[in-house]
């Protein structure tokens, strides 16, 4: 099966006044359909940019980026417009849901917004709720929800409709640790239902729930994590 | 890890014989820590020897099928054991750390490499440890509480190399005059 997502060799150079900052330097990257891929560093060291890159939200400077098989670069806006939308899901620290709508509304919208009729999109939003255990908090509006709920809610939203590349950002970063276990349980579950997705974190514990471990400093690419290991290693012989 | 008060608590709970022992010991420590048999019956003669346990045939070597049970002073232990806070006062001798500040004064040592090549070696045991927690945690409550007790350990280890590899990045060029242990020995008045 074909990579969800493919980084060849990009680099990422801001200015900032005269001097260029190289957030990212020639970083490679493959993520296959049904994996996890973890990326890990400090602050600074270029993981969000690497993120805002993956999801077609910011061009890279040099260096090739493919989603589904299909090449940013030599996409129109319009296009890559459409792939943020039907394919790519973001799960984001902060939760970023929109406070004026409810639950069922938030989810149902990247389906509305892509042209599917409310009805639909609102049938398929339930479904992602009910999925993930949720129905009964359908009709909330985001501030009638925990953290916890939020951010689930934000991952529903991430997955809904034919999604194949989740994107998210220090996902648990303000929830307590059983919360943040259970988001990371449900994106763990999206990935076994055959989305790929990349997490990129500073944080150790978040990061072993993945696939591949890739370790991230000064913008650049410098190890990585063996082939998923079997738990049966752990235990004493 | 005490297995006299493992042990303790299990006979706590009502009459067992060895063999029982054994295996509720095992399957109640996520079965992470198995034990051999002569473990167990040793532990439960010193035991009896004194007095914290008795048995219906004191004469008998300990072996799968002599039964036991707890006495009024093997309760009281058992109590005072719980509530007695583990040695954790003075700076374990982390072998982790003791390579590191060997590192940093090796002339010509790549110190962040060596630090990135112990970080992987700790994501890659907290991986197995959470696709364990992932697999068996929820049916099996006592692996998940030392599955969590694990990858702290080795979060706070993994935490250490991430602070230690950004105070390397700030800090001057030449070494230190008085040694880290040295420092560490006279704040805390550890020991050799």
């Amino acid at each position: 099966m074909s990579a969800v997502l493919e980084l060849h060799e990009v680099s990422k150079t801001y200015l900032d006044g005269t001097d260029e900052v190289h957030a990212l330097r020639e970083v490679d990257l493959t993520v296959e359909p049904g994996r996890m891929v973890a990326v890990m560093g400090p602050s600074g060291s270029g993981k969000s940019t690497l993120l805002t890159i993956a999801g077609a939200l910011e061009t890279p400077t040099s260096g090739g980026v493919r989603v589904a098989g299909q090449a940013l670069t030599s996409m129109s806006r319009d296009d890559r417009a459409r792939l943020r939308r039907r394919t790519i899901g973001y799960v984001f620290q902060d939760f970023n849901l929109l406070p004026g709508l409810t639950a069922a509304e938030n989810v149902a919208l990247p389906l509305e917004l892509d042209g599917m009729s409310a009805g639909k999109a609102r049938a398929a939003g339930l479904h992602v709720l009910d999925e993930l255990g949720l129905a009964d908090r359908a009709s909330r509006f985001p501030d009638q929800l925990s953290g916890g709920e939020r951010q689930r809610v934000a991952i529903a939203r991430a997955v809904v409709g034919d999604r194949r590349l989740l994107l998210a950002d220090e996902p648990t970063g303000a929830l307590d640790s059983a919360t943040g276990e259970a988001v990371m349980r449900m994106i763990l579950n999206a990935c076994k239902s055959g989305v790929g997705a990349v997490v990129v974190t500073h944080d150790a514990q978040l990061a072993s729930w993945a696939d591949r471990v890739v370790f991230i400093r000064d913008g650049r690419v410098v190890d990585h994590t063996a082939p998923r290991p079997t738990p049966d290693s752990l235990l004493p012989r | 890890m005490s297995i006299r008060h493992a042990l303790l608590a299990l006979l706590s709970e009502g009459p067992k014989y060895g063999l029982q022992l054994r295996e509720e010991f095992e399957s109640r420590t996520g079965e992470v820590w198995p034990l051999n048999v002569g473990q167990v019956y040793t532990t439960l003669q010193r035991l009896e020897r004194d007095r914290l346990v008795e048995s219906d045939s004191p004469e008998a070597d300990a072996g799968p099928q002599k039964g036991f049970r707890i006495t009024d002073g093997g309760t009281e232990e058992l109590a005072a054991w719980l509530r007695t806070p583990p040695d954790l006062s003075s700076p374990p001798r982390d072998e982790l750390v003791i390579k590191v500040l060997i590192a940093i004064r090796l002339p010509g040592a790549d110190v962040p490499e060596i630090i990135q090549v112990h970080r992987r070696h700790l994501v890659q045991l907290m991986q197995q440890w959470t696709r364990l927690k992932d697999e068996e945690g929820d049916v099996d409550l006592a692996l998940a509480l030392v599955v969590d007790a694990e990858l702290y350990r080795l979060d706070s280890l993994v935490r250490w190399l991430d602070t230690a590899d950004g105070r390397l990045k700030r800090a001057p060029a030449s070494p230190p005059r008085e040694t880290a242990p040295q420092i560490v020995r006279r704040r805390t008045g550890v020991r050799r």
